[in-house]
C-alpha cells in the first residue's frame, strides 16, 4: 500500500492506483479530456499533468498514467502546472473552437485569450472512440491510420466494418462532437466566458424560462453581468471580456 | 487494382506462429512478396493472427515501408535531407520524374519504378545521393547521371523483351 502526498494530504492508496484517482479519491478535480474510468490510460491530452517530486527534481507528469509510489510528493495545483495546463488548453481551443467541452474547460482555468489561428480540427485524436470501441464495445471497429500530421481515426480501407454495430459508444465519449453554444459572438469569445458578458435572450424575456441546455457557467454563475461588453481586439485574437 | 494471388500467401503465414509480436514481419514478407499490401491478405493475416483488422491497418499505415498500393519493381528512395538539398537534390528529383513521366513522386504505369523522396539516408558526404531497391547507394547525383541510373535498372528489368525505345532515348536527352 503506497503512500504519497498530495497538495500536503497524505493518502494511502491501492498498488496499481494512478495519482490521478488517487487525486480524485481526495475529492481534487483535475481536468482530462482522455481519460475515462473503464478504458486503459492512454496519457494523449496532457491536460492531467502535476507537478511531481521524488526527492531531488521537480516534473510535470501525466497523472493518468503515474503510477502511485511511496513517498511521492504530487502538485496538482502549482503555478507551474497551471500555466502548463493553459497552454495546453488554449492550444485546444485553437485546434477545435467547436468544442464545448474544451471551451468550458478554457475558460474554467481562466484562459482569457487565444492566440493561435484556428484550426477547425474535428478531431484531437484523444483515442477515446478508439479505446471505448475496442475495450468496453469489444468490437474493434476503428482505428488510427497514419503517422505523424495524417494520422487520423479512421475504418480499416474506410469502408463500414462488420464489426461496427453502429452502438454510437464513440460519439457518446468523444469530447468534440458536442458544439459549443451559440450564443452572442460565438465567434470571438470562449463558452462559458457568459460569466463575464451579457446575453441577448436574457433581456429580451424577461421572465421567460429558458429552455435552452444550460453552459457550465450559467450552473455555477447565475444571473448575468449586464456590466461586462467583450471588445475583441484584433482579428487574430480571440479574446473574451475582462473586468 | 489487379486480381491478388492469394495462393502465395498460406505458404508465407505457415513460417510464422500465429502470434501478433509476428504481425510487422510478415507484413514484410507480403510485402517483399507482392510489392504493396493487398486488402484481401491483410483480412487473412488479422483472421489467422487474432488481431482486429484495424490493427494491422493501422501498422500497414503507420509504416513508410509498407504500402496498400502496388510499387513498382524498382523503389528509387531520392534523399532530400539537408546536406543532398543544398547539394542540388531537388534538381535530380525534378529530373528523375520528368524522365520517368511522373508528376510527383509515386509509380510509373508501367509499374517498374517508384520514387519516393526520403530525409536523410545516412551518407551526407556522399550527397546528393538516392538508394535503388533499399541497396544500391548511388553517390554524388547529377541531372546527367539520372538517365543512366534509370537505364541501368530498366534493362534488368525488361531483360526478356526489348527495352522500351523511346524511354530510353528520353532518358538520354
Amino acid at each position: 500500500m503506497p503512500t504519497l502526498t498530495i497538495n500536503g494530504i497524505e493518502v494511502q492508496v491501492e498498488k496499481g492506483t494512478t495519482v490521478l484517482e488517487a487525486a480524485r479519491f481526495l475529492g481534487i478535480p483535475i481536468p482530462t479530456l482522455c481519460h475515462d474510468d473503464g478504458l486503459v490510460p492512454y496519457g494523449a491530452c496532457r491536460l492531467c499533468l502535476v507537478e511531481v517530486s521524488n526527492g531531488r527534481k521537480q516534473t510535470l507528469q501525466a497523472s493518468c498514467c503515474l503510477p502511485a509510489e511511496d513517498g511521492l510528493k504530487v502538485l496538482t495545483h502549482s503555478a507551474r502546472v497551471e500555466r502548463a495546463r493553459r497552454l495546453l488548453v488554449e492550444m485546444y481551443v485553437a485546434v477545435c473552437p467547436s468544442s464545448k467541452r474544451i471551451q468550458d474547460m478554457a475558460s474554467a482555468m481562466g484562459v482569457r485569450q487565444v492566440r493561435y489561428q484556428a484550426k477547425h480540427e474535428t478531431c484531437i485524436q484523444c483515442g477515446l472512440c478508439v479505446r471505448t470501441c475496442e475495450q468496453q464495445m469489444m468490437a474493434g471497429a476503428i482505428g488510427f491510420s497514419g503517422r505523424g500530421l495524417n494520422r487520423s481515426v479512421s475504418r480499416p480501407f474506410d469502408m463500414t466494418s462488420e464489426l461496427c454495430r453502429q452502438c454510437g459508444a464513440c460519439l457518446y465519449v468523444c469530447p468534440v462532437c458536442e458544439s459549443r453554444c451559440q450564443g452572442p459572438q460565438a465567434e470571438s469569445t470562449l463558452c462559458n466566458g457568459c460569466l463575464n458578458i451579457s446575453t441577448v435572450c436574457f433581456q429580451s424575456y424577461d421572465n421567460a424560462m429558458c429552455f435552452l441546455e444550460p453552459c457550465h457557467a450559467c450552473e455555477i454563475g447565475g444571473p448575468f453581468r449586464a456590466d461586462v461588453q467583450v471588445k475583441p481586439r484584433s482579428k487574430d485574437f480571440t479574446r473574451i471580456g475582462e473586468k | 487494382m489487379p486480381q491478388v494471388e492469394m495462393e502465395k500467401v498460406e505458404p508465407l503465414l505457415e513460417q510464422f506462429e500465429d502470434q501478433r509480436i509476428n504481425l510487422i514481419p510478415i507484413l514484410q514478407e507480403v510485402q517483399d512478396t507482392y510489392r504493396y499490401l493487398p486488402q484481401e491478405v491483410l483480412k487473412r493475416i488479422s483472421r489467422k493472427l487474432r488481431v482486429p483488422l484495424t490493427e494491422v491497418y493501422q501498422v500497414a499505415t503507420f509504416y513508410r515501408c509498407f504500402s496498400l498500393v502496388p510499387r513498382g519493381k524498382h523503389v528509387v528512395q531520392v534523399c532530400l535531407g539537408t546536406a543532398c538539398h543544398v547539394r542540388g537534390a531537388p534538381r535530380v528529383l525534378d529530373r528523375m520524374l520528368r524522365d520517368l513521366k511522373l508528376a510527383g513522386p509515386g509509380t510509373t504505369p508501367d509499374l517498374q519504378f517508384t520514387v519516393e523522396t526520403v530525409r536523410c539516408i545516412g551518407c551526407c558526404g556522399l550527397a546528393p545521393v538516392a538508394r535503388v531497391d533499399n541497396a544500391n547507394t548511388h553517390p554524388h547525383l547529377t541531372q546527367a547521371k539520372v538517365g543512366g541510373l534509370l537505364k541501368k535498372y530498366q534493362e534488368k528489368a525488361e531483360a526478356p523483351k526489348a527495352a522500351k525505345p523511346d524511354e530510353a532515348s528520353h532518358a538520354k536527352a
